[in-house]
């Protein structure tokens, strides 16, 4: 079979994003209304409102700027105006965003007010969108594209078809040289042996367990009951998933046969070379697509069974399910449908072949499920409390 | 959304009730609604091989049932691993779930 291209937006640094946003970036909580003020003045960009960046210290404090500046930077992000209360973390933003050679400015609220930033920070917002709006797509390879995988509202079909079929594309795509990245660390309780034994080396393999564990030893540490409601959590209950190990076995279909992953990265830090990667994620959608969004990845793969309706502001997310009544009740939020494996009417191949023309067709520009039903959950993952 | 249309793959025309992932697993997944007194046909994802049963509760598409008599403390297993222990005693045909199963994990 030819080798699958795509049309995509070669960025600046040479990565390949598939779609074109122009971002308003708030610093902080308290500059979410200057930024949701420049997305309503100017339209075509795209505010991504959230809920900390202030007291924050220590890894909690380096995790909300790598996630901040990874969403910037990600190749499906045209350009971005950052919006901050005061200066110094404003411009530690804008200079983090600033290396990847896209257009970026800062804007920051104290001594001016609310109203002289946003009609500032405006005029910005609006050379950078219609700038943005005259880029090309060009022809790339598929194998360009760093693809991000997680399940959720998982039942037993997941594990038999939906994950299986994902698992196959990681196998594709990571033997044709491509990058993708595997995490929820909780979820993988029952399974981390499967894990372990999927690890490219010995450091590889201990610097999974180093965050499998100390994910382990948090769940216990803070537990109040034996998390029979949480993990599985009640949709998963309903569709059959009794424990977590069952849960864990299904999730780690999506490694796929054959493919061993090269390395394990903290939340939201961009892989360095090609393969699969471990990312370590909570099991909680929106969070654990955001942190991937702000590694770089470029379009996400998820199953469901009972239905999740997650999406991304920046990173298309693709939905697929083997469970053949949440696609007849649930239509509107599944791009594909694979439940016919369950009777074998296909094979996991052919799944998987349908699963990479998905995500070329998604790739050159056709709208996800989530997309269009304006699914834009953007999370960020917070370590602790503030000071 | 898009279906794969790949109809022809299939050797047996007969419909399948539940599937079971590897050789060693002693429950098997409904992948259609089961209805009390069935006498169901599944499949081995491992092998292929066909496989009985008959279904003594109603079980749901997605839900599990057992391929055999299991006692308090036997292991559960599916995928070929140990999925949790056996809380009430379950007999062959039986729907095992949160009722009878328990993980034996963060317990």
């Amino acid at each position: 079979m030819a080798k699958r291209k795509v049309l995509g937006y070669r960025r600046e640094n040479g990565r390949v994003g598939v779609r074109n946003h122009v971002v308003i970036l708030p610093v902080d909580d308290i500059s979410n209304a200057a930024c949701e003020a420049v997305a309503n003045n100017i339209k075509g960009t795209l505010a991504l409102p959230h809920s900390y960046g202030r007291l924050q210290f220590g890894e909690d404090l380096d995790l909300h700027f790598r996630t901040m500046i990874g969403t910037g930077s990600n190749p499906n992000v045209a350009a971005v105006v950052v919006i901050g209360i005061e200066h110094g973390w404003t411009q530690r933003i804008v200079d983090g965003i600033a290396k990847t050679g896209k257009p970026v400015t800062g804007f920051s609220i104290e001594g001016k007010g609310d109203i002289r930033t946003i009609a500032e920070a405006s005029y910005k917002a609006k050379e950078y969108v219609q700038w943005a709006s005259e880029l090309q797509r060009a022809e790339c390879d598929l194998n360009e594209l760093y693809i991000s995988v997680k399940c959720g509202e998982s039942d037993t079909t997941t594990g038999l078809a939906s994950c299986p079929t994902v698992g196959n594309v990681i196998d594709k795509h990571c033997a044709d040289g491509g990058t993708a990245s595997f995490g929820e660390t909780s979820e993988l309780t029952g399974a981390e042996h499967i894990v372990a034994s999927k690890a490219a080396d010995e450091q590889v393999r201990k610097d999974f367990f180093a965050a499998f564990n100390d994910y382990t030893k948090l769940v216990f540490d803070q537990k109040t009951n034996d998390l029979s409601e949480s993990q599985p959590t009640k949709g998963n209950i309903a569709g059959g998933l009794t424990t977590i190990e069952e849960k864990a076995l299904g999730n780690v279909e999506k490694l796929g046969k054959h493919t061993k992953f090269v390395g394990c990265l903290l939340p939201a830090v961009a892989p360095t070379k090609p393969g699969l990667w471990f990312m370590d994620t909570s099991s909680a959608a929106a969070e654990a697509v955001t942190l991937w969004a702000a590694s770089g990845a470029v379009v996400h793969l998820f199953p469901t069974g009972q239905g999740n309706v997650i999406g991304n502001p920046i990173e298309p997310v693709i939905k697929l399910s083997g469970n053949p009544k949440t696609v007849a009740t649930m239509k509107e939020h599944i791009d594909l449908d694979v439940s016919p494996i369950l009777q074998g009417e296909m094979t996991l191949d052919q799944a998987g072949d349908a699963l990479l023309d998905m995500i070329v067709r998604t790739a050159n520009g056709r709208l996800t499920a989530a997309e269009a039903l304006g699914h834009r959950e953007f999370v960020m993952t917070k370590l602790y409390r503030s000071a | 959304m898009f279906a794969v249309s790949a109809a022809h793959n299939k050797e047996n025309t007969q419909m399948i009730h539940f599937l079971t992932h590897d050789s060693a697993d002693n429950v098997g997944v409904a992948v259609v609604d089961i209805t009390a007194g069935a006498d169901c046909t599944g499949r081995n994802l491992a092998n292929n091989e066909p496989l009985k049963a008959h279904v003594a509760e109603n079980i749901p598409l997605g839900h599990k049932l057992a391929l055999k008599d299991f006692a308090i403390g036997d292991t559960v297993t599916k995928y070929g691993c140990d999925i949790g222990k056996v809380v009430q005693p379950i007999k062959a045909g039986q729907h095992v779930h949160t009722h009878n199963l328990k993980t034996k994990r963060w317990a």
